[in-house]
């Protein structure tokens, strides 16, 4: 009953359809942000390096290197501020969370692509 | 006014506001419950609405085996005046029975202060629909209250505060309630040692601390005053006790399913039964 009932209530704050993407993915999140007063689409881009949580609790790790220093991100999936999640490129993981990349600079963070077919 | 309600503890999770805020949340079922009994100053000295929570279960056939999770003849002649009894029959006629709910046995029965309201007759179920919520559309609300109070919008409630000014009550203005204090039974730990029970940070690992690294330490003084002060804290039971959360917003009311979400923690496992009244803590 109580499960139910938790269900009951995640299942109006999860959104229908979530984007699909899997980890190791090379992705552009476009988030809405509030500048001001006007809202705007803020896009990261960088790879999916893990996926957490379950129901409206679940959210993914970002992971892109900028101006040679790594930065992460990590999103909801299910709130209303992530726009969309765009699947730019995928690749050959083993794993479920690519953790391994943090310590690797360079060339050794490139992953094997994987052709969808 | 009595302002309450009973429910049981569902469990925690986050929702997400129109804004895109995430919400921890813990989501409560509240009534529908049966006003059991109303307590009148010039009857019983004090104003109380008795509320009762959840159906008991009734005994199975044989009556030597029935447990207390299953209602007793008290517990049924409490919501019914049909069970009979040898006293009814002989004052028949003569003295009005009392009023009951005639509804199943309750599980969970609970006293609120304060006077029914006209509306409210034993046997009248209350339900969630007292409550407000005020996370979603708390500038909105605010915003009307003012207008209709004929306020500067920016005396409402926390802004007037920080203005050092009195602060318009909610509920003069609005019949709902906004803010909730829920008291539960806490998560029983047993008997437990100071770093758990009070916070203590315990001993040292190494430099010659010889097996006391969970331990208090000193607990008083020398010669003077030779005894320990009371409220010295120290190791014993804890939780398992009766808690009260003030001041819980409320988040969500659902009518139709009886869910009320409120922002924060409330006390005890899921599935613990709490009192939810209006908060009496105003910020």
């Amino acid at each position: 009953m109580s499960q139910q009932l938790m269900n009951l209530v995640e299942s109006s704050y999860r959104k229908s359809e979530v984007p699909f993407f899997e980890v190791g993915d090379t992705v552009d999140v476009h988030t809405r942000i509030l500048e001001g007063e006007k809202e705007r689409i803020q896009i990261f881009s960088g790879t999916v390096i893990a996926r957490s949580g379950s129901g409206t609790r679940e959210m993914f790790t970002v992971r892109r290197i900028v101006a040679g220093e790594g930065v992460e991100r990590k999103f909801p999936l299910h709130s209303p501020r992530i726009e969309n999640v765009d699947v730019k490129r995928s690749s050959v993981v083993r794993r479920a969370k690519l953790y391994f990349l943090r310590d690797r600079i360079g060339k050794a963070v490139r992953l094997k692509e994987r052709r969808r077919v | 006014m009595f302002t309450g309600i009973l429910g049981r503890k569902v469990g925690m999770t986050q929702i997400y506001s129109e804004s895109g805020e995430s919400i921890p949340v813990t989501v409560l079922e509240a009534g529908p419950c049966p006003v059991l009994g109303i307590r009148t100053v010039e009857k019983d000295g004090y104003s109380a609405v008795q509320l009762g929570y959840q159906d008991k279960k009734r005994p199975a056939g044989n009556r030597k085996r029935s447990r207390s999770s299953q209602a007793s003849r008290s517990e049924r002649g409490q919501v019914t005046n049909r069970l009979g009894s040898k006293r009814q029959e002989k004052r028949a006629g003569q003295v009005a029975p009392t009023p009951k709910a005639e509804c199943e046995p309750q599980k969970f029965i609970r006293e609120f202060r304060g006077d029914a309201p006209d509306e409210i007759e034993i046997g009248t179920l209350v339900d969630v629909s007292g409550f407000h919520p005020t996370l979603a559309d708390l500038p909105t609300l605010l915003k009307e209250l003012a207008e209709k109070n004929k306020i500067d919008p920016e005396d409402v409630g926390w802004q007037a505060q920080l203005k050092k000014k009195k602060p318009l009550d909610y509920r003069d203005c609005l019949s709902s309630i906004m803010s909730v204090d829920v008291t539960g039974t806490s998560k029983g730990r047993g008997y437990a040692g100071v770093m758990k029970r009070h916070n203590f940070a315990g001993q040292r690992a190494s430099h010659g601390v010889k097996k006391v690294h969970r331990h208090a330490g000193g607990t008083g003084m020398s010669a003077a005053p030779s005894r320990l002060f009371k409220g010295k804290r120290m190791a014993g039971q804890y939780g398992n006790a009766t808690i009260t959360t003030r001041n819980l917003k409320v988040a969500v009311v659902d009518q139709e399913n009886n869910l009320l979400l409120v922002r924060g923690a409330v006390p005890g496992p899921n599935g613990g039964y709490v009192v939810i009244r209006e908060t009496n803590k105003f910020n």
